[in-house]
Formats: structure tokens, sequence, C-alpha cells
């Protein structure tokens, strides 16, 4: 059987879809996802390196350290609260709260600035702490 | 939520739906995302506390059980979650059969085979690397 020339997602986007908060966010939450997935590759590497010696150890140490290390650093951070945070409100969906669209609204706002607060105040601690 | 007036019993009993998948992944989904909202918080405190550390600082963090104990958690649910949504991702947007299957295998075994790497990496460093 041959399957039918259908329009396959995301096909929408741009040419008849009207981008909203709402819908900003929801494709947010998987980009977010997959760059968090991204940066795990990162992350063990860290792990290994620290596991290795000292001198993988430093290495990836002043990759992080860098200005690409620091930038994806930013990166990850805000994509690692606003995932989380938006997961939250997610799971709060799944129990069945918070349908009504001026919820919606509240809570993706409330997520958008909880994200950058945290990312602000997490980076700004760790560059504290690096000195 | 389909009327269960149009279900059969057995279809009910099995409780696969339409899609023959049921809810199994939606639920392992839903449980790693709590697991991790403490584990990932955790996790990333401790990773601030470490910004520019040495060896020896992350040596004898993860010396102790509880942290060392905490991160396998974290790993194994960071895994698990990230590789459940990589996979809807992929089911959703790659749409030739063969790339799909392909993409859906590779991302399952680098999961995997990460996840093996940084709870070694761990267990490595708790006792004593």
């Amino acid at each position: 059987m041959t399957p039918a020339e259908r329009p396959l997602s995301p096909f929408q986007l741009g040419s008849i879809y009207k981008l909203q908060l709402t819908s900003v966010l929801s494709f947010s939450h998987r980009a977010t996802g997959v760059g968090l997935s991204v940066g795990t590759v990162f992350l063990v590497w860290w792990l290994v390196a620290a596991a290795s010696g000292d001198d993988a150890f430093a290495a990836a140490q002043w990759f992080f350290g860098s200005w690409l290390g620091l930038l994806l650093l930013l990166g990850w951070c805000f994509a690692f609260f606003f995932h989380l945070c938006n997961g939250i409100r997610h799971l709060f969906w799944d129990a069945g709260l918070g349908f009504e669209l001026r919820t919606a609204y509240a809570s993706g706002w409330t997520v958008v600035a909880a994200s950058g607060v945290l990312t602000a105040i997490a980076f700004a601690a760790g560059l504290l702490v690096r000195g | 939520m389909a009327d269960q007036r149009l279900r059969s019993p057995l279809g009910r009993a099995i409780g696969l739906g339409s899609a023959k998948e049921g809810v199994g992944h939606w639920w392992a989904q839903r449980v790693s995302a709590v697991a991790l909202i403490l584990l990932g918080l955790w996790f990333a405190a401790s990773l601030v506390a470490l910004a520019g550390a040495d060896r020896a600082a992350v040596a004898a963090w993860l010396h102790h059980p509880l942290p060392a104990i905490l991160a396998i958690l974290m790993l194994v649910a960071v895994f698990y979650h990230a590789a459940l949504g990589l996979q809807v991702v992929i089911e959703d947007y790659v749409h030739s059969e063969w790339l799909k299957l392909s993409s859906l295998v590779a991302m399952r075994l680098i999961s995997i085979a990460l996840a093996v790497a940084g709870i070694f990496a761990v267990l490595r460093l708790a006792f004593g690397g």
C-alpha cells in the first residue's frame, strides 16, 4: 500500500500557524530537552575525565572555562531550568490542573520568569565560586 | 479518554489502546521526570559548588556514599528520561522509515553507552580513583 502524501509535522510553522506563548513554550520544551541530551555527552566527558586523571580533567576544566565552554554552560543552565520549570507545568496538566486559558498563560509567563531568574542566580553563583 | 462503552472488554483489560503500546512510555517519562526534579536540582547545585574545582575536589565530593549514590541515580534517571524523550522527537520528525529506525537504535545505544560511562566514572571516583 502506498501511503498518502499528507503534509507531516511541523509543516504548519511559519506559513499557517500563528505563534503564541503557549506553543512557543511547548516547542521550546522539546528543543531544550534535545539540547540537554546533547549536553549529557559533555557531562559524561567531564565525569570520565575526572575519573581518568589530572591531565584529562584539566583539559575538560579548561574547555568549560573557555568562552565557548562558558557560553555552552550558560545555554545548558537556562535549558535545564526552563525544562525543569516547564516540566513541572506539564506535570500539573497531567494531573488535570491548570488548563484554563488564563491559567495556562499565567503559568507560562511564570516559567519564563522563573527560568530566567534561576539561570541568573545559578550562573552568577558558579562564576563567584570559580573566582 | 475514549468512551468506555465503545471498547471491548478484552481491549479494556489489555489496555493498550489504538497505538498498541499502552501508557507505559508515558508513565515512565513522568516517573523519571518526578525523580529528576530533586536529583536534577541537587546535581545542578553540586556542579555550581564545584565550579572551577580541581580533580581532587571532585573526587572528594564523590568519595562520600550519599553523593555517589545520588549521582548514579541521577545518571540513570537522566539517560532513561532523555532516551524516552528523544524517541518521541525522532518518531515525530523523522519520516523516512529506515532513517527513523536507525536513529532510534543509534540513540538508544548511545544513551546506554553514555550512562554506563558516567556511572563507571562515578564509581571509580567513589572507590578512590
